[in-house]
């Protein structure tokens, strides 16, 4: 079931869900196809349709079968698994898909972050790590630019491309058992915010106050894929008083 | 109030079909882990079969019910009682004010479902009033119940209204007031030594050495101690091992989804499952078995089976209809005799 020619392939991820592949690589192209394609199926829902989860260079499509069954038109009719008819809803808003080549504006989320001591215990070990002064680690990291490709792992968690490898740091040895809410860390070349408290063997270089994970807002993620980040680095008195006037 | 937790037990939170339309921004699915006796629960009382039930993990827990009300106990046996009588379970009972509700040892299964004519009334977090533990949202404060917390039932429908006030004169021998039919048939926590779990090839099965695809539906597995809402860890003789190398890119993962990590020890994926994965995916589960392992207890064993996509989905299309079908056979009880 590929369709390698024209750029993606399907699959069944179960009895309740397809996956659209777009490409097997971390790509900023790739990348804005896959959101923009979810968008779409997102603003024509077919009938059974519940969500669409797109990922790096993948959008997962969740479909509840009954429905589907049921809505299937004369042309469907003949179809003998319910994979069969969404696969061709599907395949459908791909025919008339055109990835947009205009390049739109980024939105630019600043996030604050108070890095080291308490709040980013492991700056000292990164910046011995890479040959770097800890201030150096702070303003490599702050001064990048930053791609939210997807949210994924934890709710409000962004996997973010464009890390300086020069601060890339490898993960700790053994685990932390939680994570306190709000950590800035690295693991590899990657990093990246905790947004609930976790399990993580990551190195942590920061905090911020800002809340990415609001459960009780429409749109529970501060962040979006897409969406540009950068990190200021603030002093503990404004994280402090960050808190405060958050409360 | 309505329910007032006496003893929590292991593990008791309230939780309805899932958190749908979110799993973009990365927050869990979750729901009930036995969906099937959860919706059971439900319609036996004449709810919607998506209303707020509790999720009772193990033995241990009991509740003062401190209004009359009808209730259903559905999914694993865990020794229910109602005022020192044992509880029938996959059947609406009528539960006087003052009445206590307590659950025992495990005879089958792991997890119950109790379900309140109205549903339990729990503020609806992103559409839903499954509690999401992880994350601390949704359900009773975001969090399990503990001893002294009070619940509240949402006002009854009318199906529920009239089948309380047909239920209340049905008293037993027992002196229990309970329908005389009842749902067993959807038990699927058998008494089998060793169950069945049929899934379906995976996105990367094929990347799997041959011994392991082999292993897979040959061996029998164990579920493993640090099984819990997110995953069923599995422990098999065999590993699965990939044939190649493969570096993978995270995307999303479905309930079912089987993942083999390095050490080659699948674990399968429940309702509190991360929205996005980046293990290899060996297999998927139906989602009609989903509800074995929800009802398989640590050290327990299973084999799988495998059969084909089509088979998956007829199986899930005959489970909708089981269950339309017990919406129907319910509304039939609440006909008047003519």
């Amino acid at each position: 079931m590929t369709n390698a020619d024209r750029g993606w392939e399907l699959l069944p991820l179960g009895d309740g869900a397809l996956l659209i592949r777009f490409g097997d690589a971390i790509d900023e192209a790739l990348n804005r196809t896959v959101h923009a394609f979810a968008a779409r199926l997102e603003k024509e829902p077919f009938a059974g349709m519940i969500e669409c989860v797109p990922a790096f260079a993948s959008v997962a499509v969740h479909y509840e079968p009954l429905t589907v069954m049921r809505s299937r038109s004369q042309d469907e009719a003949r179809h003998e698994t319910v994979y069969e008819t969404v696969y061709a809803r599907v395949e459908r808003v791909l025919d008339s898909f055109v990835a947009a080549d205009a390049m739109e504006e980024r939105t630019v989320i600043e996030i604050p972050v108070c890095y080291g001591d308490e709040l980013g215990p492991d700056l000292a070990f990164v910046a011995a790590h890479c040959g770097l002064s800890e201030d150096e680690v702070i303003a490599i990291h702050s001064g990048g630019a930053y791609v939210v490709h997807m949210i994924g792992f934890a709710p409000g968690f962004p996997y973010l491309g464009g890390m300086s490898e020069r601060i890339a740091a490898p993960r700790r040895q053994t685990p932390r058992t939680i994570i306190p809410a709000g950590s800035v860390g690295i693991a590899g070349k990657q990093t990246g915010v905790y947004p609930i408290a976790t399990p993580g063997g990551w190195q942590l270089i920061g905090r911020t106050p800002l809340a990415l994970f609001r459960p009780e807002r429409a749109i529970p993620s501060l962040l979006h894929a897409g969406h540009e980040v950068r990190f200021k680095p603030i002093s503990r008195s404004d994280y402090d008083r960050y808190g405060e006037g958050a409360r | 109030m309505s329910l007032t937790v006496l003893r929590p037990g292991m593990l008791t939170t309230v939780q309805d079909l899932g958190r749908y339309g979110y799993q973009k921004y990365g927050v869990v699915a979750g729901g009930a882990l036995d969906t099937g006796a959860a919706r059971v629960a439900n319609l036996l009382v004449g709810n919607d079969d998506r209303e707020a039930v509790l999720e009772i993990t193990l033995g241990g827990a009991s509740f003062a019910i401190d209004r009359p009300m009808i209730i259903a106990v559905s999914g694993g046996d865990l020794s229910a009682t109602l005022d020192g009588s044992p509880l029938p379970l996959w059947r609406p009972v009528y539960a006087k004010a003052g009445s206590v509700l307590s659950f025992g040892a495990c005879a089958s299964g792991c997890r119950t479902y109790l379900a309140a004519g109205g549903g339990f009334d729990v503020p609806e977090v992103m559409g839903s009033r499954s509690t999401y533990l992880r994350g601390a949202v949704g359900g009773f404060a975001g969090r399990a119940l503990k001893a002294d917390d009070e619940l509240g039932v949402r006002p009854p429908n009318g199906r529920t209204m009239r089948l309380a006030s047909l239920i209340a004169s049905a008293v037993r021998e027992d002196g229990l007031a309970a329908a005389s039919w009842h749902a067993s048939h959807f038990a699927v926590a058998g008494s089998a030594e060793e169950q069945v779990v049929r899934a379906v090839p995976g996105t990367h099965y094929d990347r799997f050495t041959l011994e392991s695809r082999e292993a897979l539906f040959g061996q029998s597995y164990r579920i493993g101690a640090q099984s819990d809402r997110m995953g069923c860890r599995l422990e098999g003789e065999t590993k699965l091992l990939l044939s190649l190398p493969l570096e993978l890119l995270s995307e999303a993962v479905a309930l079912g989804t089987v993942q083999a990590p390095p050490d080659g020890d699948p674990i399968v994926l429940l309702a509190d499952r991360q929205t996005t994965g980046g293990y290899p995916r060996i297999a998927q589960v139906a989602s009609v078995d989903i509800a074995v392992l929800a009802q398989l207890k640590p050290g327990s064993r299973f084999r799988f089976e495998a059969i084909a996509q089509t088979e998956a989905e007829r199986l899930y299309v005959a489970g909708e209809r089981d269950l339309r079908l017990l919406r129907a056979a319910v509304s039939l009880k609440l006909r008047p005799l003519a």
